[in-house]
């Protein structure tokens, strides 16, 4: 029996007094697409930075790859990890921003190689080479040596999944990838995710895009405040909701 | 394609061509700024108070271009001193170990809070608080023993008062300048695995410099001159160069004027180092910026073809 990638038993999230998680459950396992959907502020963004400790969780359990995010077990007590540790863990999981956070005073071949070079001690050209390939991937190959504020929305999204790619994630985190991008630019992202997706990797997208979602997930997870609502395959959550809730915003974002 | 818009893309229209609103007042404005400005040169070159001979005279002297160093190599020293310090107090300042953050805000709080002349007489005078300076474990054995009035001469004070002070001022523009970066930067650079210092030196400080060059030109500039009170405790900087001359011969006021072209001198490669600074730090963000050359034309010919 295979381990899940990501396993959350509980999680809960506290902002000050605002309890943004309230005890999140579920399973993803390796090469499985899993689509997070719900209102702004259902917490979809949050759990996604739980993930590879942005955040640290306030109550529950959660791992990666069968180890607990964030802290080592032994016997019955957690002890926290160094920061070292944590950022050894972090380079394993690949994660992608709405406002895609591109280095601006970095040319897209430096976005790329900046963190297998200085993370990985990957040799400087075998990183070049290594994020040419990845460019030509997503199909930026000519644009290897412009800054992020010579590309456009699209194209910086690419370069920067292709920047995650470039560490050599086993799993990978988008947080709403085209939620700030023109509507004739969402297609090129989605292609380049779903090829992603084709190619086995584990992915975990929080988005809007319920095209997306029933084309290349595996399952669907619908948030609302705080808790998962309901979750599924595609095609039963997204034509066959049982719950009132998900049938009231899957019919405001058709 | 339509094949009415296709012709009227094909036939480019000419250039609009209107006749340019008139400013009087920008010409009524320079005149009176040209009569003001000859009035002054004119003084300023007949009056013979102002003994332009004296002034040619020392300009080059070896005693004022002595001066010159050493105000170069206390405003150079400091500096160094103030920005590496402020990087320091900064990066303190936003740690989330309230001790830690808490000592960098007492410091600042103290050398912006007295003035730096007091600090400066302070230093010169600290062998009268300490007269001996040891440096070693805390209260453990010292490795050096060095009595103060040896160790601390006038220029060393001079230095540690005035980099200690600029240390302060630094930090709050380091800091201004690493607040100024999105929080996104950061979290991409640690979702990367990058430690925080990592993220620091190469996300968050380059990004950052973008604000902290300008007003770190003005703080060098702004130390170039308050170098100067340094004469006070007797370093020979350009000032007090000047001072010792003038002690003699009486000639003041061409001695201040011989040492205020040299202080302009300074400011103005200063100013033209600092636009190249920012040009270099604004990669990839502000587009190309002007050079100081491009700019000056733009604003000469926005004049002549106002009218």
């Amino acid at each position: 029996m295979t381990e899940p990638m990501v396993n959350a038993e509980g999680v809960h999230k506290r902002f000050a007094r605002n309890e943004v998680l309230k005890g999140i459950s579920l399973e993803v396992m390796p090469g499985e697409v899993m689509c997070l959907l719900g209102p702004s502020g259902s917490g979809k963004s949050t759990f996604l930075r739980c993930i590879n400790h942005l955040e640290p969780i306030n109550a529950g359990r959660l791992s990666v790859d069968g180890e607990l995010v964030g802290y080592r077990e032994k016997g019955d007590t957690l002890h926290q990890l160094r920061d070292s540790e944590i950022a050894r863990k972090r380079a394993e999981i690949g994660m992608v921003f709405q406002h895609f956070n591109l280095f601006p005073h970095m040319t897209a071949l430096d976005n790329i190689t900046c963190a297998p070079v200085k993370v990985k001690k990957v040799a400087r050209e075998r990183a070049v080479r290594q994020a040419t390939e990845l460019l030509d991937r997503v199909g930026l190959a000519d644009k290897i040596d412009s800054y992020p504020s010579q590309l456009s929305g699209g194209q910086q999204q690419r370069v920067a999944i292709a920047r995650a790619l470039a560490m050599e994630p086993k799993l990978m985190l988008f947080d709403e990838p085209t939620s700030a991008l023109d509507p004739e630019l969402v297609g090129e992202v989605l292609a380049v995710m779903q090829q992603l997706a084709r190619d086995g990797m584990t992915m975990i997208v929080v988005t809007h895009e319920l095209g997306f979602a029933r084309g290349v997930a595996e399952s669907v997870v619908f948030m609302d405040a705080g808790v998962v609502v309901e979750s599924g395959p595609p095609e039963e959550l997204l034509d066959r909701p049982r719950q009132e809730r998900t049938r009231a915003f899957l019919s405001k974002v058709l | 394609m339509d094949s009415s818009e296709a012709t009227d893309a094909g036939r480019r229209p000419d250039d609009i061509r209107a006749v340019p609103v008139r400013h009087p007042g920008r010409w009524v404005a320079a005149v009176i700024i040209l009569v003001i400005a000859v009035a002054i040169v004119r003084s300023v070159v007949s009056d013979s108070h102002f003994e332009w001979s004296v002034v040619g005279e020392y300009l080059f002297d070896e005693r004022i271009l002595e001066g010159l160093r050493v105000t170069l190599e206390l405003t150079v020293i400091a500096m160094a001193i103030g920005i590496a310090l402020g990087v320091l107090l900064a990066v303190m300042r936003l740690s989330a170990n309230p001790l830690v953050s808490g000592s960098s805000w007492l410091y600042i709080w103290f050398f912006r809070g007295t003035p730096v002349l007091v600090q400066l007489i302070f230093w010169y005078n600290v062998a009268a608080l300490y007269p001996k300076i040891d440096l070693g474990i805390p209260f453990g054995p010292s490795f050096i023993h060095a009595d103060a009035n040896t160790l601390i001469t006038p220029f060393r004070a001079a230095i540690l008062a005035l980099g200690l002070n600029e240390g302060a001022y630094m930090a709050e523009i380091v800091r201004a300048g690493m607040i100024s970066v999105d929080r996104g930067q950061s979290d991409a650079a640690l979702s990367l695995g990058m430690s925080r210092i990592q993220t620091l030196r190469t996300i968050v400080l380059p990004q950052a410099m973008r604000v902290i060059i300008p007003p770190t030109g003005n703080e060098t500039i702004s130390m170039l001159k308050t170098s100067s009170l340094a004469s006070v405790i007797t370093v020979t900087e350009l000032l007090y160069s000047a001072e010792l001359i003038y002690a003699v011969n009486y000639k003041v006021i061409p001695l201040l004027i011989t040492v205020s072209i040299w202080y302009l001198a300074c400011t103005s490669v200063l100013y033209i180092g600092q636009g190249y600074l920012e040009r270099y730090y604004g990669r990839g963000r502000d587009g190309e910026l002007p050079t100081i050359w491009q700019r000056v034309r733009v604003g000469v010919l926005s004049f002549r073809h106002g009218y």
